[in-house]
């Protein structure tokens, strides 16, 4: 099967010998031989379609990525791009790099931050009190947390609901019965959610970060409506959530200074943390994932190197080739 | 050549023995894989993780 192809090349080889004899001088080439005639034959390969191609869409998808639009295609917005919420910069979160695994130390402070500022207003649908125990906190004071919040359970055997203290199993409690009383509440704006908010927004934890300590007054010439905050990386820059985070707002247990970037980073951990409990086993099951996987390519191509190697070497012997 | 021998003779003679060499052989090498790249893990992210701070509350609860 494989001997096919040696073979037609051998034939090729003959047919050019019989071509020459003859007095016509047939060329296989599109070009003369010669010194320029290398580059020409460089011109017309694949080679060079290949790369030229490859540069064009190369520089292009760069200069889209740089500046967000198509080069020679010029677009018109009626928005400044500082409507559409300015870009967080890069924060060198204790998580970031593809080995670093969360800080469980900051997840527990940012549970506290989470509990004592952000609960006022944020539910926390996803996670239960089940979920801090072995990452944040112990059991026995997950237990006492989850007792001081009354749930309401049922139905008993006279068929009515009661109240009861919360269990490892209960879910985190709403600030607010419903999205209707959570609106009227907040002069009509709805605080989403968090369990899955650093997932669900452009920029993750930076975003979320640089939009918690990112509140200024607004440049002159901004209106602003009464109950909105300016915020330049919120799209849009007007947002119903005011600045919550103050120096001193909370007392951390283990004595870190809790100034206002280090609550933002500390809940943004947390929250980084409640969007992807997985995050640790995910990246520690890519280490082992890619060591295996490298292993069993290297052998791989050693064992397809040893069984061609007899193919390879082989010898042909011409004469009996040629008909 | 002796060592492949005797490695022939001990282990892949009988299919019995072949079967159950390779079937503890993966067993043993998943548990020491994931003994090495876990003390790795930890060494890596030493202090960031629950286990390393776990012993500041789990005393305070004891007292
Ligand atoms: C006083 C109530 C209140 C508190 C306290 C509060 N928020 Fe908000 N939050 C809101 C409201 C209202 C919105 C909706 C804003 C809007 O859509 O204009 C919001 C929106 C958000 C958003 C979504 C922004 C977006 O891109 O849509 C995030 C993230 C957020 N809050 C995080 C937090 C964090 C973290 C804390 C605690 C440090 C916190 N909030 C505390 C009321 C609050």
């Amino acid at each position: 099967m494989l001997s096919r192809l040696p073979q037609g090349a051998l034939k090729n080889a003959a047919r050019n010998v019989n071509a020459s004899r003859s007095a016509v001088r047939a060329r296989f080439a599109s070009t003369t031989s010669g010194s320029s005639s290398a580059f020409q034959t460089f011109l017309n390969s694949r080679a060079a379609l290949a790369s030229a191609t490859l540069a064009t869409v190369g520089s292009v998808a760069w200069y889209a990525h740089l500046y967000g639009s198509l080069p020679f295609f010029p677009e018109v917005h009626a928005n400044s791009p500082a409507e559409e919420g300015l870009h967080p910069p890069q924060y060198p979160w204790s998580h970031k790099g593809l080995l670093d695994s969360f800080d469980h130390a900051s997840i527990r402070r940012g549970y506290q931050v989470y509990r004592e500022v952000c609960a006022a207003c944020h539910s926390l649908d996803r996670i239960a009190w089940r979920n801090l125990v072995g990452v944040s906190h112990t059991a026995d004071e997950v237990k006492v947390m989850a007792e001081e919040v009354e749930y309401e359970d049922g139905p008993n055997d006279q068929g009515e609901m009661f109240q009861r203290p919360g269990k490892l199993s209960d879910y985190m409690p709403p600030p607010y019965p419903n999205e209707e009383a959570a609106r009227s509440s907040n002069g009509g704006a709805l605080p989403p959610d968090l369990s899955l908010i650093v997932k669900a927004r452009h920029g993750g934890p930076d975003y979320i970060f640089a939009l918690l300590t990112g509140y200024t007054e607004p440049p002159a010439g901004f209106e602003i409506r009464d109950g909105m905050n300016y915020n330049a990386y919120f799209p849009g820059n007007a947002i119903s959530m005011a600045r919550v985070l103050f120096d001193g707002l909370v007392e951390y247990e283990d004595g870190t200074s809790a100034t206002t970037s280090q609550m933002a980073k500390d809940v943004v951990t947390f929250l980084n943390w409640a969007a992807e409990p997985e995050h640790d086993e995910r990246k520690k099951a890519g280490l082992k994932a890619v060591i295996l996987f490298s292993a069993l390519t290297a052998i791989s191509l050693y064992v397809k190197r040893y069984k061609w190697s007899y193919i390879k070497s082989r010898k042909i012997r011409k004469c009996c080739l040629v008909d | 050549m002796s060592i492949a021998n005797t490695f022939y003779n001990v282990f892949v003679k009988r299919n019995s023995v072949y079967v159950t060499t390779i079937f503890a052989g993966a067993f043993a090498f998943g548990v020491g894989f994931d003994l090495g790249v876990t003390s790795f893990w930890d060494r890596w992210n030493q202090g960031k993780q629950w286990k390393d701070i776990r012993h500041k509350y789990v005393e305070a609860e004891s007292d």
